[in-house]
């Protein structure tokens, strides 16, 4: 077997990027595009967090987006109310995002497929009107972080390099979860529920626990994310944080870059991100609306040309080139399946 | 000693929707035991393996699986207490390699992934596909997919094993080699029954046939009791 070369080939690979994810800002000094980093990194953390329930284990969520919000509006509201730090109020916000996906992944698991995605749509939408009508949480006004205060304790910072590298070790934690994940027997369930789940269920595996399982990590790691918008962007409304957009830029981040695989959400970021950022400084504030136009395309080339995402491409490629070693085939067009 | 049988069927009945597919269906199955199940297509043959798998509730009727009520239970459940299945229609997992697939199994009775290897390892030799091991499930031929589900089903550690036509498409080489394949999982002491039409591949290794028709057992004996009963020939030949 060659797993072992793999996994060290894989493993140098991985340091290598993250050594110059580490010192990519010093030669990026420019704001604004150290602006353009942190939101490609941010893109590559949700779609590996969604990666896990979406990819791995195949239930495809279009909802994400209130995992999203309810941490960026948990561990604001803690912020603002009882002054607790987002250190806490970050880890606050995944716990209730989790709890929310137990509460909501019981009964829209007894969905299957397509009808999943739908559900997962419903309760999204239905979260962000009920934020907007909620005095509480300021509803349609929104939350503004306090403008006055600086430094690591309440994570708001006056430059942007400091949120870089804490946006790039969220998403190398989200990386190393759902690298855990993968190599454990829990990866290797995820696969079977997506493959065959009548036939994973007759090996014992139980469907219902480890779609929770799968939904109720990666809605802890999304909360997260969530949370570091709301201390990035200094302000959230329901319309930043819980929009159906932000669900779909999710997972078509994911779906983008390769489903099920590790990295493929990164790479998809990369992607993603750089096409929606020329398109919004060619087409500017007129073209509102035209990242809507870039995902309906995306997902309509993938869904043609790499239902394995840019990876998969990537994989075939390499497999076809004469004298190439047979890469390890670990995919195949079921992948994408939603 | 449990002094229970593996397996005992009382009055076991399932109805979809006004459509009969199994009508009081009594038998016994003992520990190693090779009992084969026959019938004409549609006797209800693949509806009784899915309810003794915990895949369909029973209408009427109790399953007891070493004296325990496992009615109604569900496939996990099963599983668990040592049923295992491969399906009519072969089920692997596409996007893993056989030596995955049958990791999945193992994973039941050990969930440290380089433990369920060794087991899996183990399992793959026992049904010759070591060679395989490395292929991704979706490239192996059907009767290679077939031995793949055996071996899946085995490193589950069952105790009864619901084989569903694993011998249907094989040529006679292959058929010889499947009932050798059936015997030793008789001699590790897994019972098993085995749905199958092709009758040269069973009746050799069946300790006991058992026959459905319409839904309803219409005998239950050895095989050579089986090739001679009146009902069975007229179920098979008309009348």
């Amino acid at each position: 077997m060659t797993t072992g070369i793999n996994i060290s080939r894989k493993g140098v690979g991985t340091a290598a990027l993250l050594a110059l994810a580490a010192v990519l800002p010093l030669a990026v000094t420019e704001p604004s595009q150290q602006n353009f980093l942190i939101l490609i990194l941010m893109g590559a953390q949700m779609g590996v967090a969604w990666n896990i329930v979406g990819g791995y284990a195949g239930q495809v969520s279009l909802g994400h987006a209130v995992f999203y919000g309810i941490g960026a509006y948990t561990s604001t509201m803690l912020l603002l109310t009882l002054g607790l730090t987002p250190w806490i109020g970050a880890l606050a916000g995944g716990l209730v995002a989790a709890a929310f996906a137990l509460a909501m992944g019981w009964p829209c698991f007894r969905l299957k497929g397509h009808y999943f995605a739908m559900a997962t749509i419903a309760v999204a939408e239905i979260m962000q009107i009920l934020v907007t009508n909620s005095d509480a949480l300021e509803g349609a006004v929104g939350l503004y972080l306090p403008m006055d205060q600086s430094g690591w304790g309440v994570l708001i910072f006056l430059s942007k390099l400091p949120y870089y590298y804490v946006i790039l070790g969220l998403l190398v934690l989200t990386v190393l979860v759902s690298w855990a994940i993968e190599r454990s027997h829990i990866g290797y369930y995820f696969r079977a529920i997506k493959d065959e789940p009548e036939a994973a269920r007759a090996l014992g595996v139980s469907l219902t626990r480890y779609k929770l399982i799968a939904l109720t990590v990666s809605a802890f790691l999304t909360a997260m994310g969530g949370s570091f918008y709301a201390q990035k962007e200094m302000f959230i409304d329901p319309g930043s944080v819980f929009a159906t957009t932000i669900s779909i830029k999710i997972a078509l981040i994911a779906i983008l870059g390769g489903v099920g695989r590790l990295m493929g959400p990164v790479l998809g970021a990369v992607i993603l991100i750089t096409i929606e950022e020329y398109s919004r400084t060619l087409f500017g504030s007129t073209g509102s609306g035209t990242d809507m136009i870039i995902y309906a395309a995306m997902i309509i080339l993938v869904a043609v040309f790499s239902p394995s995402g840019v990876l998969g491409l990537l994989g075939d490629l390499r497999r076809h080139l004469p004298g190439a070693k047979p890469a390890e085939v670990k995919t195949s067009a079921k992948e994408a399946r939603p | 000693m449990n002094t229970a049988p593996l397996l005992a069927v009382d009055g076991l009945g399932k109805a979809f929707d006004g459509l009969v597919a199994n009508r009081d269906i009594s038998f016994i199955v003992h520990h190693g035991e090779i009992i084969g199940l026959i019938g004409p297509n549609g006797a209800g043959k693949t509806t009784l393996f899915n309810c003794l798998a915990g895949f369909h509730t029973p209408t009427t009727g109790r399953i007891a699986f070493e004296g325990q009520d496992i009615t109604g239970s569900t496939p996990e459940a099963a599983a668990a207490l040592g049923i295992a299945r491969t399906f009519q229609i072969v089920r692997v997992f596409q996007s893993m390699t056989a030596l995955e697939n049958v990791m999945v199994g193992a994973m039941l009775r050990n969930k440290r992934v380089a433990e369920a290897r060794e087991r899996a390892e183990d399992e793959l030799a026992f049904v010759g596909l070591s060679h395989r091991a490395d292929t991704p499930a979706s490239d192996l031929t059907v009767s290679e997919q077939k031995r793949l589900e055996v071996a899946r089903a085995l490193a589950t550690e069952p105790k009864l094993i619901l084989l569903d036509e694993v011998m249907a498409g094989l040529n006679p080489t292959e058929v010889r080699e499947a009932s050798a394949l059936v015997h030793r999982i008789h001699q590790r002491g897994i019972a098993s029954i085995i749905v199958e039409h092709v009758m040269e591949g069973i009746m050799p290794i069946a300790h006991r046939m058992l026959v459905l028709d319409y839904g309803a057992k219409i005998a239950d004996g050895t095989p050579a009791e089986i090739a001679e009963n009146p009902a069975v020939i007229a179920a098979y030949l008309g009348e």
